[in-house]
This record gives C-alpha cells, structure tokens and sequence, in this order.
C-alpha cells in the first residue's frame, strides 16, 4: 500500500514498537481477574435470570423517559442545526459564517455525549432535562455536519438559475436548496432520531436520566437480574427503534 | 402531477387529496409526539435549578478558569493508557469480527444457523453502547485497564463485523465462480477472491472505528475501566474544576488528532 519500501517497513516496525509497548504497559490485577472470573459464573447466571417484576415501575419510567428525550431533543436539534448547516456549507455561505459554523460543529462533535450531559447536570440538576439538552446539542453537531455537506453536494445549476432570476438569498435557499436536500435531511433525522435513543441510556451514568439512570442504579445495588431484565430491553428497544427507522428511510426514498 | 377539479375549476397540485392528508397527519403525529415528551420532561424537572442555571454555569467556567496546566505532566500516563485502550480494543475486535464477518455473510455462511447466531452475535454488541458494556465488565473482573479493552472491543466487535459483511454480501460474484471453477476449496475462494475485495472497506472501517474508540475511551474511565476519563471523574468528585477543564483540553486535542489521522490514512486508500 505504501511504495517507498523504506517509509513502509519504518511503519511496520513502528507499529510492532508501539504494540510491544502498550501491551507490557498495562498493569493488570490477574489476582482479581481470576477472581472475578470464578464470581462471573453467578454473576451471568444472574444476568441470564432476568427480573422484569421486581422493579417494572422503575424501568418503565427509564424507558418513558429515554423516549421523550430522544423525541424532543431530535426536533429540537433539527431546528437549531439548520442556520448551522446553511453556514458551514461553502456554497452557499461566505468565508467569515463558514468558519464560525465549522469551528461551532467541531467543538459539538469532539465531545462525547457523557461530558457534554456532565456540565448540563451541573447547570439544570439532575434529571431528564439535562439529559435532552445533552442530546439536543450533539445532535446539532451530527446533524449541521451532513447537512453542510448535503448542501454542499446539490446540483448547482439550479442555485445558478435562481441567483440568473435575480432571487434574494432567502429564494435562492428556499427554491433552490431547500428541495434537493429535504428528502435526505428527513433521513436523516429519523436515523438520529434512533441514535439519541441509543445514547439516552448511557448519559444516566450521570445523571442525566433515562433508563441509563435505572440501569446504573441496579449495577451499584449489585441487582444482576434486574440489570439482565434493562439491559435486554433496551437491546430490544434499539432494535425495534433500528428496524423502524429503516423501514421509514426505505419508504422515504 | 395530480390535478383536482372542483366546480368546473382545474387546479394544479403537488399531492393528491389522500397524499396531503396523509402529509398532515404526519406533521401532526410529530408536534403531538413532541408536545407530550416537552411535558413529560418538564413535569420531572425541579424548574427552581433551572432558573439559577446561568449562574451556576458562570461559576463553574470562574473555576475552570484558567485551566492547572501544571497538572498535565501527571496526565500523560492516563493519556497513553486511553490511547492503548482504544488501539488494543480495535485490535482485538478487528481479529473477532473476522470469522464472525464470514460466518454473516449470505454467500460466505457455512450454514443458516450460524449465520442467525452471527447475527445475534452483532446486534446485541451494536445495541450495548461501550460505557454500558465497561459497567458490566468493571463488575466481571474490576476496574483498570484490561476491563476498558474489553469494553471496547466488545462494542467494536459488531460494528466492524456489520459492516464488513455487507460489504461481502455485495462482492462481484464473477470471480468467486472463476475460482469455484478451478476447484478451489472455500478457505482458497475467502482468500484469493473475496478478500482482495473487501480489503479497503476492511482497512477503512477498522480505522475510523478506532477514531471512534478514541472518543468512547476517553469517558470509559467514568466507570472505572481505565484512561483519562478516572483523572476527570476524581476532579470532578472533588470539585477541582481547573483540573478537570486541564483534562476537556487533553481531550479535545486528542480527538482532534485522530480524527485526523483517520480522515487522512481512509482518504488515502479510496
């Protein structure tokens, strides 16, 4: 893949360099490693005797409450991202926004939602509210991204044959762009749609609500069965959320 | 185009009447859907919190402000040990989703049975996000390291896999069945005919996964499996803010540098 045969095998060996080293880098406590693997058999038999009863009322709150945040914070996040989208695309945007936006996007997107849902704790308290704005944020992020680049992609003939009519930047937008992306950015709300609920139920870590929440709570009380019970439903829910997106992009298209 | 005629009147439209219907039904599904989760959500929100909120984040940039550079030297150990954790991690799913790869794949699977359990294999990995994953496996065999590798890769596993075997089903057929022709047994036609195929799309989701894996890395610490996210849990814990805003810049140029290494090495083999 690489011609210089000199720069390839300098590659080679300083991957095998690094390799050696990470690997006798980490320190590992075999002593509790083997201990936790002879505990383990309980402890999966426990996973695997899942407990959907005992604390229902708990999940089906966890559930409820990842739902609506992945709903408004996907709606929410649609809005705010468009004037992000219409910035950062090159086309259609000038030198001073178009930085501005990129660098906006960039900071949105180089946090991992956990941090992000740290600081809203510290603002609103815990609680699902910080929770949707977590999302709500990194979805601007995602969703300003390909939105640019959506933007970026359209046929420009027909911008060209606006700007000939003598349309403001406003028509120019809204006959001219706003047709050719539409279908696609519709997609791609639905596919964030169910990525924010993937990611609903790991900010509860914390605090910032979900079935996350449930789930981190059940793991410190050490309720195996009951963590095997939230953890096959949210497996379940991801599923059904994956395939119905699916279904409603295909019928998009 | 339909064309709907009301007393003697044509009127050009973009939808039919049942096309328009269903188009505000639709939008009306959404508003209700997101009126109902707004309410949900302020019902459970203590809205006194919220309103101090600008002040309270204004005295938490005052703390973050200016961040304890002379912290760092103490963090390049956890740094390197995120890195690790993510490289290892992405090594080691890449080895895993290889037979699973295969045994995925319609036009590879030895049988359908193991194709189901390959599957199954997939989505349960794809729907357990890596920190859920690092919570059971801290649980398994404690905290460090080795539990943040395991974690990752775990939640690599399938999506490398997924991907790949997409990839496969849509191979061109044509030289499988040159090398059928010539009596090749199916390890012979995996190796000359289908991998050379797959070989960019392999290279280019295991490097942009590790640019992922990056980023997971980075928090797996919160719940104990290693890397820098443990220094940020312990400043955060102690309220020690100018630490932890030391660490959000780590971080930040972290992610910044292997998106970019990743950008780089895909765009150089496409």
């Amino acid at each position: 893949m690489i011609a210089n045969p000199v720069l390839r095998w300098a590659v080679v060996v300083a991957a095998i360099a690094y390799l050696v080293l990470a690997t006798t880098s980490i320190q590992v406590n075999w002593t509790r490693v083997a201990r936790g693997l002879e505990r383990s058999q309980r402890l999966i038999a426990e996973f695997l005797r899942p407990d959907f009863v005992s604390r229902w009322s708990h999940i089906q709150k966890g559930i409820l409450e990842s739902l609506a945040m992945a709903v408004s914070s996907t709606l929410i996040g649609g809005i705010l991202c468009v004037p992000f989208g219409l910035g950062a695309a090159r086309n259609v945007s000038t030198p001073v926004v178009y930085a501005f936006c990129r660098v906006v996007i960039v900071l949105a997107r180089s946090f991992q939602e956990v941090i992000i849902a740290i600081f809203f704790v510290v603002m609103v308290g815990f609680g699902p509210l910080a929770g949707m704005l977590t999302l709500s944020l990194a979805t601007v992020g995602f969703l300003a991204k390909l939105l640019a680049e959506a933007i970026e992609n359209t046929d420009p003939t027909q911008i060209e044959a606006m700007r000939a009519t003598g349309a403001t930047w406003l028509q120019v937008i809204a006959y001219g762009v706003v047709p050719q992306v539409l279908p696609r950015f519709v997609g791609l709300l639905v596919y964030r749609l169910d990525q924010n609920f993937r990611n609903s139920a790991v900010i509860g870590i914390v605090g910032a609500g979900g079935i996350g929440a449930v789930l981190t709570t059940a793991m410190s009380r050490y309720d195996y069965s009951v963590a095997g019970a939230i953890l096959i439903t949210i497996v379940a829910l991801v599923l059904l959320a994956e395939y119905s997106s699916g279904l409603i992009r295909g019928r998009l298209r | 185009m339909p064309v709907l005629s009301s007393n003697g009147r044509r009127t050009w439209a973009l939808r039919d009447r049942r096309g328009a219907l269903l188009q505000w039904l639709g939008r009306f599904v959404v508003v209700a859907a997101f009126a109902v989760s707004m309410q949900y959500i302020s019902s459970l929100t203590v809205w006194a919190f919220v309103v101090d909120s600008g002040r309270q984040i204004g005295d938490l940039f005052d703390r973050m402000l200016p961040p304890q550079w002379a912290y760092t030297p103490r963090l390049w150990q956890p740094l390197w040990e995120t890195v690790n954790i993510a490289t290892l991690g992405t090594l080691i799913a890449v080895v895993l989703s290889v037979p699973i790869t295969f045994l995925a794949a319609r036009n590879t699977t030895p049988h359908p049975v193991f194709r189901l359990l390959a599957l199954l294999v997939i989505v349960v990995s794809r729907s357990v996000n890596s920190l859920i994953w690092a919570l059971i496996i801290v649980a398994l065999i404690g905290p460090g390291v080795l539990a943040g590798i395991v974690a990752i890769s775990l939640r690599a596993v399938g999506f490398i896999a997924k991907l790949l075997y997409e990839a496969v089903e849509e191979i061109n057929p044509e030289q499988v069945e040159a090398m059928l022709a010539t009596g090749a047994s199916r390890m012979q036609v995996i190796v000359y005919a289908i991998l050379p195929q797959i070989r960019p799309t392999f290279v280019g989701v295991s490097v942009f996964r590790w640019d992922i894996n990056i980023r997971e890395a980075t928090v797996l610490g919160l719940v104990g499996a290693g890397g820098i996210g443990f220094q940020l849990n312990s400043a955060i814990n102690r309220l020690m803010w100018d630490r932890a805003s030391m660490i959000f810049l780590l971080i930040i140029a972290l992610v910044m540098i292997s998106e970019a290494v990743s950008a780089r090495i895909r765009q150089s083999i496409t």
